[in-house]
């Protein structure tokens, strides 16, 4: 079993003949992830390597492919409309990869997306990966394996560190979700938390946060009443001067609101191993 | 970015907010000519991008020309909290009935706009949320509706506004969220929205402002992106934006280098952590750096440029996590930016991922004598501490 992606998913990736997109989608057919079609407008008919097909329209893609789950390789001007343009077309999960999306158009995006039948994942987030089955995004497969650990994250890098350390340890995973960086996103800790405690396979997880906001300091109310499963946690930004921006644009401790010290405190009280560095984590596992 | 507060006054006045006619002044002359002119007291006041401005001493009143030159010449070129003060607002003095706090940020938590406002005018609103959190009025803005008049009537009422001025604060309230939305600001704060004069011409008018606006969102406000006060950042930090690099300096000595925004905090953090376990108690990070992905020659090679005008830095940690790129890739492009820049500082690099043995091969075959290389992040970050400590 694995959380959101697997081997029934059927993909459409939005901005397939970009630099990014095309790169990507040569990796994500090598993994044996099922690309159904691709997006660009103005390119429909044609095929993607001579294979994969291309419309013009999500909705056109998804009547010829039957497509349940969209990825986005647009800029950040384009893709609040390749995101909308997903959830008209009823598109179940929908993976938004683009970084910098202004947070005005998120606020709105999420406004239309708590309305809808479609689920976002990110923006500015590596996408999924269940090991073996399928990569929806940038994750490097190899790094992860089949295994019995969720993990869930708001990095990139950072997760691919920590999947790495778990993999070179003998412990693989069920899925891998990066939930995005930017200050409103589609999908938080919470939610994907209660799909790990709802997958049977997924016997304990690993959470990597960072400072800024307090979707971690919910995350740990929701451990501490509604989770039976283990969870180890990591934060990043211990020494982050407050008011600033540290690359993502969420990462940012605002008056007072926000510093890793309030997070990790927060998790510890909620039964949350808190690892002080990223090699500790198969160690509290 | 943060705009400054006559700047902020000025676009509030584009969208119809009254403020003070007031003018900048880099001279004590010009505040004397400007003084002049208006032809009554002032109020000259510091403009740099950080708080308590008043309880430093920025703000001071002036009741003649001569007064506002003496003013000037004390504010100006004052240090308020690390930042100089290259210019003051002159703003004509006004009588205060009252204030107010009005604002409207992003709320991450709601995940929409947040009007704020309080009768507490004047206050710093966290220390109103901390003292006297039912003084803070909070309506969110459904933002497919936009801001509506029930909801500023609601908040005239709740602050407990005299009812001749709900007129004028439902049009500034209205107002300030067309400015919120037009400028994608991430927060507009009118901090007091005073009310002045006396009788007839009694009004409300926004006496302070701050302004900050969505760095992803200049792409489409060029006229805001050109605010931007190169006067009040680090030129390290000028110079990482022009190159497409995500650089905040600290104040510490170990220089870092790192792909992915959550691992270049993580490398901080642990540069920190083994500075206190080796009780390395002067050792810590002198920056987040962001290389972004790829680390081609080139972009390497601009951000150790960057990281190596700082003097403090005494020794620079590369952390690459491969991924996608091959980390003998990533080591070519290391190898061929410290042929650009040419440095005896020493170098600890970590690669791991994709082909991270190929690469640090590599490394080791250069046999320059200031790399070192590490075989995990712990190891990396433990060296490039002795290191620094015994620098």
């Amino acid at each position: 079993m694995s959380i959101l992606v697997d081997k029934n998913t059927r993909l459409i990736v939005n901005g397939i003949t970009g630099r990014e997109g095309s790169f990507h989608t040569q990796q994500m057919i090598a993994y044996g992830t099922n690309v159904v079609g691709g997006v660009t407008p103005g390119k429909g008919g044609e095929k993607f390597e001579g294979k994969t097909p291309i419309f013009d329209t999500v909705r056109e893609a998804k009547e010829a492919t039957n497509a349940n789950c969209a990825i986005i390789y647009v800029p950040p001007r384009f893709a609040p409309d390749s995101i909308y343009e997903c959830i008209d077309a009823e598109i179940q999960l929908i993976v938004c990869i683009t970084e910098g999306i202004p947070i005005q158009d998120m606020i709105r995006v999420r406004s239309v997306l708590d309305r809808s039948k479609s689920r976002l994942i990110g923006a500015n987030c590596p996408g999924l990966l269940t090991p073996g089955q399928a990569k929806v995004g940038i994750m490097p497969g190899y790094i992860a394996t089949p295994g019995n650990v969720g993990v869930v994250s708001k990095s990139g890098t950072l997760t691919y560190e920590v999947v790495n350390a778990l993999t070179q340890r003998g412990m693989g995973q069920t899925t891998c979700v990066g939930i995005g960086g930017d200050p409103v996103n589609g999908t938080s800790f919470i939610d994907v938390l209660q799909m790990f405690q709802d997958d049977p396979e997924t016997e304990k997880i690993v959470l990597i946060g960072e400072i800024g906001g307090t979707d971690e300091q919910k995350a740990a109310e929701f451990i501490a009443t509604k989770m039976t499963k283990p969870v180890v946690s990591f934060i990043a930004g211990r020494t982050a001067p407050p008011g600033r921006t540290m690359g993502h644009a969420g990462a940012m401790v605002e008056g007072g609101v926000g510093s890793a010290e309030e997070k990790i405190e927060k998790l510890r009280a909620a039964g949350v191993k808190v690892a002080m560095h990223p090699e500790q984590i198969p160690d509290l596992l | 970015m943060n705009l400054h507060e006559y700047q902020a006054k000025l676009r509030f006045g584009e969208f119809g907010i009254p403020v003070p006619k007031g003018k900048v002044a880099t001279t004590p002359e010009e505040a004397f000519d400007i003084a002049r002119e208006m032809g009554k007291p002032v109020v000259i006041k510091a403009q740099v991008l950080t708080g308590g401005r008043g309880k430093a001493g920025g703000v001071k009143v002036a009741k003649t020309p001569d007064e506002a030159r003496d003013k000037a010449s004390q504010i100006l070129n004052m240090d308020i909290k690390g930042h100089i003060v290259y210019k003051v607002l002159v703003d004509p003095a006004v009588d205060i009935k009252s204030e107010i706090y009005l604002s409207i940020t992003n709320d991450r938590a709601a995940k929409r706009p947040l009007l704020m406002a309080s009768s507490a005018g004047g206050m710093e609103i966290e220390q109103v949320a901390h003292e006297m959190p039912e003084k803070l009025i909070r309506e969110y803005i459904d933002p497919s509706l936009g801001l509506r008049d029930f909801q500023v009537r609601n908040v005239a009422a709740e602050i407990g506004l005299p009812r001749a001025h709900w007129k004028q604060f439902g049009e500034i309230a209205s107002a300030l969220y067309r400015c919120y939305i037009d400028s994608d600001a991430t927060l507009v704060e009118i901090n007091p929205l005073a009310i002045v004069g006396t009788g007839d011409s009694e009004q409300i008018m926004a006496l302070d402002g701050k302004f900050s606006v969505d760095d992803n969102a200049l792409f489409r406000h060029a006229d805001l992106a050109e605010k931007r006060d190169l006067q009040e950042e680090p030129p390290e930090e000028t110079r990482a934006r022009a190159a497409g690099i995500s650089y905040v300096k600290l104040d510490g000595n170990i220089g870092c280098m790192v792909n992915g925004a959550g691992l270049a905090m993580t490398t901080m953090d642990l540069t920190k952590y083994f500075a206190d376990e080796l009780g390395a108690t002067n050792v810590g990070p002198a920056n987040f750096l962001d290389i972004g992905g790829g680390a081609k020659a080139d972009r390497v090679a601009a951000a150790l440029r960057i990281i190596l005008a700082d003097p403090k830095v005494k020794v620079v940690l590369f952390n690459i996590f491969g991924g996608i790129t091959r980390g003998d890739e990533v080591a070519r492009g290391i190898l061929q930016a410290l042929e650009e820049v040419k440095t005896p500082i020493p170098m600890v690099i970590r690669l791991a991922g994709t082909n991270s043995e190929e690469g640090l091969k590599l490394i080791n075959e250069a046999h320059l004598p200031n790399l070192v290389g590490a075989s995990s992040l712990a190891d990396a970050a433990r060296k490039a501490v002795q290191i620094a400590q015994g620098a």
